[in-house]
């Protein structure tokens, strides 16, 4: 329809407008790009030769000294290992409760369906807030202990929303023609209703495990107390405060230092472990990005 | 099956909200929930008495509004914008790229806008003085009066592309028949944005706006956590970070519990009453 008309006539206006449109969506892409695109090239440049400023888009002494140092480090490796454990586990786990539940709560011939459904959501609404909810997982020796990154999380009452009003999505004849031909419930939500939903459980598995990976407050609260619990987003999170506490410049790099503490700076490292610690999901979500979209859709009209 | 699922549910759902009694007690986690003594509202009339409070209050409402005025804003104009990109290719690469900050972690955001900003070559002071609008570099983290200006623009920038999702899923709901009519009719592209693709996602845009009011005592905890220090404290403080502060790290359990539940009891009326009205508006508002 556009086309046509602008073969038709052709004016000055549009030229303008997509002009402008051009460029301010170029502007987009700068902003949103940019300070990541910075402390990419901060990451690989030389710590010392960071600090007389000036990098833009490339490194200027280019130097992989900084992450050499970060996969070096015991504590650093050792929160990657648990990130990526806690993202994994919560993402299967959550993925496969959330469509559990939503396969019960979808079925039509589910006798207590409204008073399981109202019993889910009451939830998204309600919650004991942080105290209650810390002396719970106290109470239950969570403390310091690594399914507390898995366990109270678990059940997304969102998610199971999503899931379950694609489901009804679906056309009921499916699982009828598989119970007449003698499957069960089980056999019916694993082999005929799970490979039907695929779109809108990478959708849930891209959120699982973006929650999962991106969370450090619950490491602040409940495991701050245990090395060998620390997750790579915590880490992250000490790298800023010291960084915003200029008294204590220094602190990051003796943190992890090891001694050789004039090869990397607290900036180089945080440029680093920023790096470390999103590429993964940036590496991923462009790629899912036809699912969550309607994810997203979804989950709007229902929440 | 789903039998265990509730009893989980029950375990870290509802079971907590037994401890909403502490909030009329005198809390000692030595004592217990039993053994505690009961004071009543006591708690309730410290909390409405102390000044830290009520600016924990005002500063959780005055970003809230600045989140919810700006945030909608700044989507629908760029879903606007890029509504009227013809190239797909293009679409879609400022599509994606517009998704990257949502899927950054909080922490590793405040970490860009700490670099962003900073007072020594941060780009932004850079940028400014290149264009001389400033002579010297701005201390932005350390002023009071920049600090919800930081905050709003940090969400700004990390979920504008992800909130207009939503706004061009429903513009490409709206029946093309309306643009050819309209362009009949001579209307030129500003006035079919104005009167056609405006008016087309209006419904949604109410929705949105909508949930989200009963969303607004949720200022978001991370941003003004972990960039308010110091001086802008005063400024930065929300309710989340007063109950985190008064109970996890002064021991203050029911205090902190009693500002949880006002938190709490007037976010769900909130909740519900905007849902509600949402229900009520617009029955088939979304597609």
């Amino acid at each position: 329809m556009k086309k046509e008309k602008q073969i038709r006539e052709f004016k000055l206006e549009p030229v303008i407008f997509y002009t402008v449109n051009t460029v301010l969506m170029a502007l987009v892409i700068i902003v949103m790009l940019y300070p990541f695109w910075n402390t990419v090239a901060v990451s690989f440049n030389d710590a010392q030769d960071s600090l007389r400023g000036g990098i833009t888009f490339w490194p200027r002494k280019f130097s992989t000294y900084s992450y050499q140092t970060v996969f070096k480090n015991e504590l650093l490796s050792t929160a990657v290992v648990n990130s990526v454990l806690r993202t994994l586990i919560a993402t299967v786990l959550g993925v496969f409760v959330a469509s559990l539940i939503g396969f019960v709560l979808s079925r039509e011939e589910f006798v207590w369906k409204k008073f399981t459904t109202a019993y889910f959501l009451v939830t998204m609404y309600v919650s004991a807030g942080l105290i209650p909810t810390y002396f719970l997982v106290k109470s239950l020796h969570l403390l310091n202990n690594f399914w507390v990154y898995i366990l109270p999380g678990l059940v997304s009452v969102f998610n199971v929303i999503i899931i379950k009003s694609y489901m009804q999505s679906l056309p009921e004849s499916l699982v009828e023609a598989a119970k007449v031909d003698g499957a069960g419930y089980g056999r019916c939500f694993i082999q005929i209703v799970l490979p039907c939903c695929k779109p809108v459980l990478a959708t849930i598995a891209l959120w699982c495990a973006v929650g999962a990976w991106n969370s450090w407050f619950d490491t602040f609260l409940y495991c701050s107390g245990e090395e060998s619990l620390t997750t790579l987003q915590y880490e992250m999170m000490k790298l800023l405060s010291s960084a915003m506490n200029s008294s204590a410049q220094r602190d990051g790099a003796s943190m992890y230092g090891q001694g050789n503490v004039s090869m990397v700076t607290p900036t180089s490292m945080r440029a680093a472990v920023t790096v470390v610690a999103s590429v993964p999901i940036l590496a991923v979500y462009p790629f899912l990005q036809k699912y969550f979209v309607s994810g997203v859709t979804l989950g709007a009209v229902k929440g | 099956m789903i039998i265990p699922c509730m009893i989980f549910t029950f375990i870290f759902s509802y079971w907590p909200l037994r401890g909403w009694i502490m909030a009329f007690q005198n809390f000692k986690p030595s004592k217990g929930y039993l053994g505690s003594k009961f004071v009543g509202l006591d708690q309730f009339r410290f909390l409405f008495s102390d000044i830290t409070f009520w600016q924990s209050l005002r500063n959780t409402l005055a970003m809230s509004v600045l989140n919810l005025i700006f945030g909608t804003v700044f989507a629908i104009v760029f879903a606007m914008l890029l509504n009227e990109i013809q190239h797909m290719w293009f679409k879609k690469i400022v599509q994606t790229i517009s998704y990257l900050p949502h899927f950054l972690s909080w922490v590793i955001v405040c970490s860009l806008i700490s670099d962003m900003l900073s007072s020594s070559g941060g780009t932004v002071n850079n940028v400014l003085m290149a264009m001389g609008i400033i002579d010297k570099p701005v201390l932005w983290l350390g002023q009071q009066k920049y600090f919800w200006w930081i905050n709003t623009f940090g969400n700004v920038w990390k979920e504008m592309g992800w909130n207009s999702i939503i706004y061009i899923a429903a513009m490409a709901g709206i029946d093309q028949s309306l643009y050819e009519a309209a362009e009949i009719d001579g209307a030129n592209r500003y006035q079919k944005m104005l009167h056609v693709t405006l008016p087309g996602i209006r419904s949604t845009i109410v929705v949105i706006l909508i949930m989200n009011v009963g969303w607004i005592l949720n200022a978001g905890f991370e941003l003004p956590y972990l960039l308010g220090r110091g001086l802008v404290l005063d400024v930065s403080e929300t309710i989340d970070i007063f109950v985190l502060t008064y109970g996890i790290n002064s021991g203050n359990y029911s205090l902190a519990t009693a500002a949880g539940i006002f938190k709490s009891v007037i976010s769900i009326v909130l909740v519900a009453s905007t849902n509600w009205i949402a229900n009520k508006l617009g029955e088939n508002a979304l597609m």
